[in-house]
């Protein structure tokens, strides 16, 4: 267990060693863009929605009590954006991004496939991992701010459909209370999510034995590993923005 | 081709364990340039992992590789890479890019480590592919091909740079016979073209076609060596079996 999380730990600066070094594999990393990134965007899209109308309702029930319905936009709106929109944008990536990367680089390792690259004179790590690390950090914190958005256009929906609030002042009471220490830190913190799921699934993806059974094994594993690592980072990042920003306590 | 042309590859003292099972065992094996060595054996006695340590895919427990000049077992990523560029490597299951299209896989080296223009790659590409008889097939996905077809087409890929090193495992394994026959006849042309071969094969009519010399691998170890005739002379028991059979051992 201890070696494994050695290992571990050596892939991971090895990935950031290796991301700042030229040649950089631009034409894979804006592939891995599309395919990670862009691809996500209707889960991310749909899920932002439910949970911004799911929100809503229980600020709503919770507001008003206090006779305090107004709060209602900029409480979602800080909810969101503080923790719930990264939060559940790391997690269901952890899901897509983990499990396609872990059964893509296992597969790609049973068939030889990763053999067959080094064989044509190309860096494996620098073209599998790297490109996949790389787009990985871009894509989360665009995604999470997607989330975001999205997760507001539901708490709108749902507002408007109780109260019939208009689009205009439920957007304006929402960014009312948001302030630059609300978004940019919770955001970048999204950056180590995007770092920890693409190094933990391709770690074990190019790690996979024992066949097909090994693929399903690693695909398993990088959610399961990536989904827990990434709480366990988000509470050592929540201390620190708060050091760094204490505004945003 | 001449008798005393300089090696292109010198296996020396080559020994290799997996865990408890001994693979190779103080093989020493040279190939002069321009020609063709076929390895025989049967299966599990470490002619696979031959092929692999020739191009630094394994690294050898003990025991020293020469590929021209440069010793593989001491190069580091760099050097490996640049050797790796003069050689071809037909994988034993294909390993086929399978994200990408037969043609973009032909196409893989080319944009790699050419500055041939788009246009140029796609006509190599497919000169490459009709010369294995898939001049049909660019467009297609590796799953949609055939095992034959496939390893027809990562035959194309591993000679895309006209490497003067090709090695293969099992070329002809799993083709219908004149189309196995036609891989011998392309491989022997790129060996009159200059090219030095090591083939892996199980198939002994191939064998007779393409080889200058056979070795033959039991236990890890090389039991006979020689042309195709010292072998037919040859009275170890399991070189007369293998060499007795028309289809392979």
């Amino acid at each position: 267990m201890l070696a494994t999380a050695g290992d571990g730990f050596v892939f991971a600066a090895r990935a950031i060693g290796e991301a700042c070094r030229p040649p950089f594999e631009a034409r894979e990393t804006l592939r891995q863009l599309y395919e990670l990134g862009w691809r996500s965007v209707p889960l991310i899209g749909a899920a932002g929605f439910a949970v911004g109308i799911v929100l809503s309702m229980h600020t709503r029930s919770s507001l008003e009590r206090f006779g305090a319905e107004a709060l209602i936009p900029a409480g979602l709106a800080i909810a969101l954006v503080r923790e719930t929109g990264p939060l559940v944008a790391g997690l269901l990536l952890s899901g897509r991004i983990g499990a396609g990367i872990g059964a893509e680089l296992g597969a790609m390792k049973v068939t030889e496939q990763v053999d067959a690259l080094e064989a044509l004179a190309v860096d494996s790590f620098r073209y599998l991992v790297v490109t996949r690390v790389v787009a990985c950090v871009v894509a989360l914190p665009l995604l999470t701010t997607l989330m975001n958005f999205t997760g507001m256009l539901g708490g709108w929906a749902a507002e408007t459909a109780i109260s019939g609030m208009s689009f205009d002042l439920y957007f304006r009471s929402a960014f009312s209370l948001i302030g630059f220490a609300d978004y940019v830190p919770s955001t970048i913190k999204t950056m180590v999510f995007g770092f920890v799921i693409a190094t933990v699934a391709s770690y074990l993806g190019l790690n996979t034995s024992r066949g097909t059974e090994g693929v399903g094994l690693a695909s398993t594993r990088a959610v399961v590993y990536s989904s827990i690592l990434l709480i366990a980072v988000n509470v050592l990042l929540v201390r620190i923005i708060f050091f760094l920003f204490p505004e945003s306590v | 081709m001449t008798a005393d042309a300089p090696s292109a590859i010198r296996l020396v003292g080559l020994s290799k364990a997996f865990g408890s099972l001994t693979v190779l065992d103080d093989v020493t094996l040279d190939v002069r340039r321009g020609h063709a060595l076929c390895i025989l054996g049967r299966s599990g006695t470490g002619k696979s992992v031959t092929l692999k340590s020739i191009v630094g895919l394994i690294r050898p427990d003990h025991g020293e590789v020469y590929v021209g000049d440069d010793a593989i077992t001491e190069l580091d990523s760099r050097g490996l890479s640049r050797v790796r560029r003069n050689i071809g490597f037909l994988f034993q299951n294909s390993a086929l890019f399978d994200s990408i299209s037969v043609g973009e896989n032909v196409a893989f080296p080319l944009r790699r480590h050419t500055d041939l223009s788009p246009r140029e790659i796609e006509q190599k590409a497919r000169a490459k592919l009709a010369a294995v008889g898939l001049e049909q097939d660019y467009a297609k996905m590796p799953a949609e091909l055939s095992g034959g077809m496939r390893k027809r087409a990562a035959l194309a890929r591993a000679m895309a740079l006209d490497p003067p090193i090709l090695l293969a495992d099992e070329p002809s394994a799993g083709l219908d016979p004149i189309t196995a026959e036609e891989i011998d006849l392309l491989l022997v042309r790129t060996k009159e073209a200059g090219a030095t071969l090591v083939v892996v094969t199980h198939n002994i009519p191939s064998a007779r076609t393409i080889a200058d010399e056979l070795a033959f691998l039991h236990e890890g170890r090389v039991l006979a060596r020689g042309s195709v005739e010292d072998l037919d002379r040859s009275e170890e028991p399991l070189v007369k079996q293998f060499m007795r059979s028309e289809s392979g051992g």
